[in-house]
């Protein structure tokens, strides 16, 4: 009885994760009337496959080319991921270490002042920071948006590293201190490798909700820096049909796919133990 | 080169980085928000609090508030039940769990606003998966988007698969860092697996759970991409949430102030939601920094 209730939810919820992604990728294969006349499954059996959707976004057939979003999507996540646990692992290690405070305001409360930055809806802080990135002329360009992206990745690692340096015991840094380094010295040294699975996982955090933000990459950036959730959207705003719609997602999901796979092996070996507490 | 200093140097470049990227926007908000900026008129002039009053008798953005307890609380709660069953699941007992962590992860790392076309290629009345799928089985397609709760049920579902794998991830991650012993003595008493999971899994994942769901609700809370590809806030505003209601009247509108004014009562509504639901948590459970 129980085995049937354990396998028939792994069995389910499988089937529920695959049926978007399938669909999706069967889509993109789609000849015209595979899709307009009702929908179809199977392929071969129900229509030909065609490549035309992904020559489509590939810019074989000239209609839209989605590498270059792909390369500023990469460097705007990196550079703004990289920013955002450089500071925001030095503030974690700062927030679990010592005790700051002003007034009645303590660490929990900079903690929290850090995770509240993600409370506002992007579409209120649209305009101001259109007006701020025009007044500094970073209008359309990578460092604009990957300032803008900080602000909201470095929160996330913040919040996820406090509680992961607080089970490191305060024991290894005065060893290091001990030994002669200055706090810094001891931080970089020997607390930065222990850290590392936790690193990963904020570092991972980071780089997804970069890599799928939408909404200040359509605001911010324009023709110079368009990303790649920015381009999908704006074929979706065209007449692009499904087959080339579909295409396009699947492009855009694949990069991160591999950071699935990357995950799963510091899960299985253990190397997320701690990692969030 | 006193503690002092290191105290500050490890928490205040990323504070001030911080404050340095959002104090303008936040200063602006404030003062937009008691201006009269809108599509024809620009500028920063004094309107006092004509925009709070405004506010304070929208029906619209109360009820899109209210309409948030289910979107915010109900997919949070759904995603959390299923992503710890998926994580006990996928934390011991079957051979190929490896597999399906890989598959169960994938979700999350795709990105919303594009899986949300796919959710509404899928949801076409006419040439969608759902009705084609259902027509095989026999039942009479649905009117997915015209219907106050097929599009309800769309949104859930697409919110359910984009997020479930967050709550598993940071579930599984937890399960996996448990000390051991706990559970050797619990099999050694002969407690039986639900006793084992109720009296000690459960309150021991507790702070990992409290966190994970706060986060959560902090984001489903800003639900947009979703509702902006499937429904559009329709049918009539059935499905119209703050972030969307922001966005409408703010942006695509353009009634900055009347926007900033929304958006702030939105933070301090949120803030003393979560302020509150820590509170309920630190006292249910271990106190937890939040």
């Amino acid at each position: 009885m129980k085995k049937i209730l354990k396998y028939s939810f792994i069995f389910i919820w499988s089937t529920f994760v695959l049926v978007p992604l399938s669909w999706a990728l069967v889509t993109s294969f789609k000849p015209p009337a595979a899709v307009n006349n009702g929908a179809t499954f199977i392929p071969w059996l129900q229509f030909q496959p065609t490549l035309d959707g992904w020559k489509d976004i590939t810019g074989i057939s000239g209609y839209a080319n989605l590498f270059p979003p792909l390369i500023n999507s990469a460097t705007v996540t990196f550079f703004s991921t990289l920013i955002s646990l450089t500071f925001g692992c030095m503030a974690a290690y700062g927030l679990s270490r010592f005790s700051y405070g002003w007034k009645n305001y303590k660490n929990p409360d900079i903690i929290f002042f850090f995770i509240s930055q993600r409370i506002m809806p992007p579409a209120v802080l649209a305009v101001p920071f259109f007006i701020l990135l025009k007044t500094l002329h970073l209008l359309d360009t990578k460092l604009g948006l990957v300032l803008v992206l900080t602000s909201g990745l470095m929160p996330i690692v913040v919040w996820l590293l406090v509680d992961f340096f607080n089970q490191l015991p305060k024991e290894i840094d005065e060893m290091a201190m001990l030994e002669g380094c200055n706090p810094f010295e001891a931080f970089v040294r020997t607390i930065l490798p222990l850290a590392r699975p936790g690193l990963t996982v904020a570092g991972m955090f980071a780089i997804i909700f970069g890599w799928n933000d939408l909404f200040f990459a359509l605001v911010l950036t324009f023709t110079n820096v368009q990303t790649l959730p920015v381009a999908v959207v704006a074929l979706n705003g065209t007449v692009t049909p499904f087959w080339t719609l579909s295409a396009s997602a699947i492009f855009s999901i694949l990069p991160l796919v591999g950071l699935a796979f990357v995950v799963e092996r510091f899960l299985s070996k253990g190397g997320f133990a701690g990692a969030v507490r | 080169m006193t503690s002092k200093f290191y105290k500050r140097l490890f928490l205040l470049p990323g504070l001030l980085l911080l404050i340095a990227i959002i104090i303008f926007p936040l200063l602006f908000t404030i003062r937009v928000s008691m201006a009269n900026w809108n599509v024809s008129h620009s500028g920063l002039d004094w309107a006092g609090g004509a925009n709070w009053a405004r506010m304070f008798h929208d029906v619209n953005f109360w009820s899109s508030l209210f309409r948030l307890f289910y979107f915010s609380f109900i997919t949070t709660t759904l995603q959390y039940i299923l992503g710890f069953t998926a994580a006990m699941y996928a934390w011991k007992g079957f051979a190929s769990r490896r597999f399906f962590r890989v598959l169960w992860l994938v979700p999350l790392m795709t990105t919303p606003s594009v899986m949300a076309i796919v959710w509404r290629s899928i949801f076409r009345e006419d040439i969608g998966a759902a009705n084609g799928l259902l027509s095989k089985i026999g039942i009479d397609p649905i009117a997915w988007s015209t219907q106050i709760f097929p599009a309800t049920v769309t949104i859930t579902i697409a919110e359910v698969w984009q997020w479930t794998p967050f709550m598993f991830l940071i579930l599984l991650a937890g399960l996996l860092s448990l000390p051991k012993e706990q559970f050797l003595s619990a099999e050694i008493d002969g407690a039986t697996p639900w006793r084992t999971f109720w009296s000690i899994t459960f309150p021991l994942m507790a702070p990992i759970s409290i966190g994970a769901i706060i986060i959560r609700l902090i984001e489903a809370s800003k639900i947009f991409d979703s509702i902006f590809n499937l429904t559009s806030a329709g049918p009539g505003n059935s499905t119209e949430t703050p972030a969307y209601y922001l966005y409408t009247r703010g942006l695509r509108e353009f009634q900055i102030s009347y926007g900033a004014t929304m958006g702030l009562m939105y933070l301090i509504l949120a803030i003393l939601t979560l302020t509150i639901l820590g509170q309920i948590f630190a006292r249910v459970s271990k106190p937890r920094g939040i």
